[in-house]
């Protein structure tokens, strides 16, 4: 059998999901035999390979880099997979979108709080453009399955992967829907 | 006392004449999901997760308002409602901001627990990020308008258990407010009389006890039990 | 007062008649075109002319066609201007007296506007004055009233109505006669008459003219209907956007209790009833029984779920007839001449007439009555006068509960079997005629916009429902829409409408699918539009 082709990302979030799934402990020596980590965090690569079986995105879409990478990552995968509430609900990091339009937040934060320097960071062209509106994954690109939880537990990616092995519908039950 | 004999999913049962089809069900070890009622106040049908077919009956009826019916056959199961149920519970998650992992009533919700029995693993919807306020004017208690769903359960158990009726609500669609008095801040309320009901009746996160922190908030509906069987029935029993 | 004193008084109003009269309407439409300035004009030039012994200038209702107003008529001649300035006052009553042809546009009664409509519900619509109770008594008014107290037992009155075949006027068609047996079946001790004047659908204004053109039309029905069913008390719950028809209800109310015809012993009969005005405060979902009943008891306006019908328990508990303001209208023809005669008009499941607002892009704005089963096409093309300039593209009617009907249907006859079978509704009688330059999914996300904003919040699909709705909506004619929101609208809309509450989140998806059905290439349009600008940035 031809060894899986895993990727992970870190996009608007707060890497708990990665730390998860560190969690996996001696399982993760189980995955090795099977598994190559082919992207992500952990390992080197800088640039998204193609091919890849399945991809774990952790984290919401909160710039335009952010679309950028899931649409790339969309055309190469053939499971896409929203890793975590950020990446599912939007969560932590959409907790902004009630206050309304990205730049006067920035205005407010790095100029008119009186403890800063009164200047916006970057240069023009250096950072990422943050988005008006935070969104989960599947309102930008289909998504095939989803792991809520925040972070998922390490049991719960278990089963998830052991699903995703075996060619199973990639859908948790029960308690595995937990949000939060 | 006249009974009524009908079939739920197929399992033949009996009920009181005065009973709803969803006492009926409880009864009888039979779930259908809930969210605006609840025991010891009046039943408002607002909700639509407790929507059933009847055989004979073109239109989908609530079972918390429905009465038993003689031969009455329903279902509670059908692909239909589960999916209705489903996108019920999808809209309510997409039309406030409710996060999960930054709520005192995480693990505790009834909200999250009927994402899970309905099987939601994300909403179809795209959400409304909606301005809500937080109001922690009370001394005791605060309300978070971000987690409400407007399931009035507040409101009613404040106005027919308390008698108070600090609750109501104000404005129309989604712009709907659960109000305290004549739209003053919680704590400027002088109708209150700080009883904590509706913190026990709020399914979600949204009316919490002040200095929970997440996943803290655990709601104790035994008490609302307690005080509605000791009216009704003059028993003094927990 | 009996029937006497009625026929004296009829007979008195009709002897003060002076030998020319010229009818001005003073309904909404014409006022808001300076029709009080015309009505004054011509009573200065009357005077002017000192012609005062022979002319009188009367303020009259609505005459229908609202987009010729201010419409003054002369009687006997029958003389209609349309569009009069109170500059062109003078040279009209001028022209009475031989003084050459009025400079003032003339138009004709014998178009097929108004030969084509059988008024019943507007048959003293813009003949009578209607802030004077001698004016509806001359035409016969209240008599209907007398019959019922003193020749006929409450059960006969039931079963006249329900012979009628009259179905209820405010939207779903309910069997007015099996509502009121209900109602006059129930064991109470007090029992209540509710007239429903909450009309709110875009584009509607029928029961507002009846109100503002016949108020005494609709007490009377009222009170027959009180008669009837064993109720003392009314109220008319009517939308507080309609100053005029409040005020003439008002009057009307005043001028019936002064008379005796409202209040206690009406024609000396042991037959008490009261009627007392409630204004609504601007919820369109008021409209809807459950919700009006509440506001009335002063409570939030919010549906609740049924049964109990009104008819078990209504207001404060109690047994509770409600009926639209179109329905109490034809109480009273019904009973003066019969049931065979009312049945022998419409078709045969949807009996007597019905009155349309006309509007949107058609000639003829205004507002018709013809007989059920009439077709679309008589009404929009022949009455209407069609588009100007242009075609029917379809012709919405129910309003927000409703659908829109393509031009291809225009045959059919309007009754409340054939409009529901197009997925549409008879609703109160809204009808806005749209054409080619008219967009539909635009059309169903200004309806779904508006059930949006008028969703009480009680329910969850509605209130959530019909804001998705019309988020996926936005994304369609902003082009962000893919295949798989459509396959989210189409299913959300059927959700939306078995699990809501009440009718207003039950029907608010009826636009949007009525469009799906009949226009999908303008939803694919939108979709492969955006898809092409994406692929070109």
């Amino acid at each position: 059998m031809d060894r899986v082709r895993l990727a992970t990302i870190w996009l608007g979030g707060c890497s708990g999901c990665h730390m998860s799934f560190l969690d996996l402990d001696e399982f993760l020596i189980d995955l090795a035999d099977i598994v190559d980590v082919v992207y992500g965090p952990v390992v080197d690569p800088k640039e998204y390979p193609d091919n890849v079986d399945i991809c774990l995105i952790e984290g919401a879409v909160c710039s335009d880099e952010h679309i950028h990478h899931v649409k790339n990552i969309r055309a190469k995968t053939k499971v896409v997979v929203a890793f975590g509430d950020c990446a599912v609900t939007g969560n932590v990091p959409a907790m902004r979108n009630p206050l309304g339009k990205i730049a006067p937040i920035l205005q407010e934060i790095y100029c008119e709080r009186p403890e800063t320097h009164g200047q916006m960071p970057g240069e023009k062209g250096l950072m990422p453009v943050l988005l008006d509106t935070v969104v989960p994954v599947h309102q930008v690109i289909k998504v095939d399955a989803f792991l809520p939880g925040c972070p998922p537990p390490a049991s719960r990616i278990k089963e998830f992967v052991q699903l995703a092995l075996s060619g199973a519908e990639l859908k948790l039950q029960g308690s595995g829907l937990k949000p939060g | 006392m006249a009974v009524k004999t009908l079939t739920i999913d197929g399992k033949a049962i009996s009920a009181r004449e005065e009973q709803t089809i969803l006492q009926a069900a409880r009864e009888n070890g039979i779930t259908i999901p809930t969210l605006c009622q609840l025991n010891g106040t009046s039943n408002i049908g607002a909700c639509r997760l407790c929507l059933v077919e009847v055989a004979g009956v073109p239109k989908l009826l609530p079972a918390c308002v429905t009465l038993v019916g003689e031969g009455m056959q329903v279902s509670t199961d059908s692909e239909k409602i589960h999916e209705y149920r489903k996108m019920i519970v999808e809209l309510l998650f997409a039309e406030r901001n409710h996060v999960c992992a930054a709520c005192v009533e995480n693990g505790h919700c009834e909200l999250q627990d009927l994402a899970i029995s309905v099987g939601m693993d994300h909403s179809r919807y795209d959400y409304m990020n909606p301005k809500c306020a937080v109001d922690i004017t009370h001394k005791r208690y605060g309300i978070d308008h971000n987690r409400c769903v407007l399931c009035g359960r507040c409101v009613r158990v404040c106005d027919e258990i308390e008698g108070a009726h600090t609750w109501d609500f104000q404005g129309r669609g989604a712009n709907t407010r659960t109000i305290s008095d004549m739209f003053v801040p919680w704590g400027q309320a002088v109708s209150c009389t700080s009883c904590g009901k509706c913190v026990q009746a709020c399914p979600t996160g949204a009316i919490f006890r002040r200095g929970s922190t997440v996943a803290e908030m655990q709601k104790d509906r035994t008490r609302l039990d307690f005080i509605v069987t000791a009216r009704e029935k003059k028993q003094w029993i927990a | 007062m009996d029937l006497n004193d009625l026929l004296e008084i009829a007979e008195k109003e009709n002897a003060s008649a002076k030998p020319i009269r010229l009818r001005c309407c003073t309904a909404a439409g014409c006022l808001s075109q300076q029709g009080d300035a015309v009505k004054n004009a011509l009573q200065q030039a009357v005077a002017d002319a000192d012609m005062s012994d022979r002319v009188e200038i009367v303020g009259v209702g609505c005459m229908g066609l609202c987009s010729a107003g201010p419409l003054v008529k002369i009687d006997p001649d029958g003389a209609l201007f349309e569009q009069v300035q109170p500059e062109q006052c003078a040279s009209i009553i001028a022209s009475l007296n031989g003084g050459g042809p009025a400079e003032a546009s003339v138009g004709s009664d014998d178009i097929p506007f108004f030969s084509k409509q059988h008024p019943i519900v507007l048959e003293n619509s813009g003949r009578i004055n209607p802030e004077r109770i001698e004016s509806y008594i001359a035409a016969g008014g209240y008599q209907a009233l007398f019959h019922s107290l003193r020749e006929m037992a409450p059960t006969d009155v039931v079963e006249e109505i329900s012979k009628s075949g009259l179905r209820g006027r405010g939207g779903a068609g309910f069997p007015t006669g099996l509502k009121w047996a209900t109602v006059a079946k129930m064991k109470a001790e007090r029992k209540y008459i509710v007239c429903n004047a909450d009309e709110g659908d875009p584009g509607a204004f029928m029961d507002r003219s009846v109100l503002e053109s016949d108020p005494h039309r609709v007490l009377e029905g009222m009170a027959i209907a009180a008669y009837a069913v064993g109720a003392t008390q009314g109220f008319v719950y009517v939308r507080g956007e309609y100053p005029l028809a409040i005020s003439r209800l008002k009057t009307a109310i005043q001028q019936a209790r002064r008379m005796g015809l409202l209040g206690t012993q009406i024609f000396e009969s042991p037959f008490d009833f009261r009627v007392d005005l409630r204004i609504g405060a601007g919820a369109f979902v008021c409209g809807e029984e459950t919700a009006l009943l509440r506001s009335i008891e002063g409570q939030r306006g919010t549906p609740r779920p049924r049964p109990p019908f009104p008819a078990q328990s209504g207001l404060w508990g109690y047994p509770t007839l409600i009926n639209n303001v179109e329905t109490f209208a034809n109480i009273a023809p019904i009973v003066s001449k019969g049931s065979e005669w009312f049945s022998a008009i419409g078709t045969e499941k949807s009996k007597g007439t019905k009155v349309f607002a006309l509007a949107g892009k058609i000639t003829n704005t205004g507002l018709i009555e013809v007989p059920m089963g009439t077709p679309l096409r008589t009404i929009v093309e022949e009455m209407g006068g069609g588009v100007p300039n242009g075609q029917v593209k379809a012709v919405q009617t129910g309003g927000p509960s409703g659908g829109c009907i393509p031009a291809a249907h225009l045959d059919t006859p309007v009754d409340y079997e054939s409009l529901a079978k197009l997925g549409s509704i008879m609703g109160s009688g809204g009808m806005i005629v749209m054409d080619q330059s008219d967009n539909m999914v635009g059309v169903a996300k200004f309806f779904m916009e508006f059930c949006m904003d008028e969703s009480c919040g009680k329910c969850v699909p509605c209130r959530a429902g019909t804001a998705q709705i019309h988020k996926i909506l936005t994304k369609v004619t902003d082009g962000r829409a893919t295949s798989a929101d459509l396959e989210n609208l189409r299913s959300l809309c059927e959700m939306v409408k078995s699990a809501s509450l009440c009718g207003l989140g039950q029907s608010a998806p009826n636009p949007v699918l009525s469009t799906l059905r009949y226009y999908p290439d303008e939803y694919q349009a939108c979709i492969d539009g955006g898809a092409a600008a994406e692929a070109s940035a």
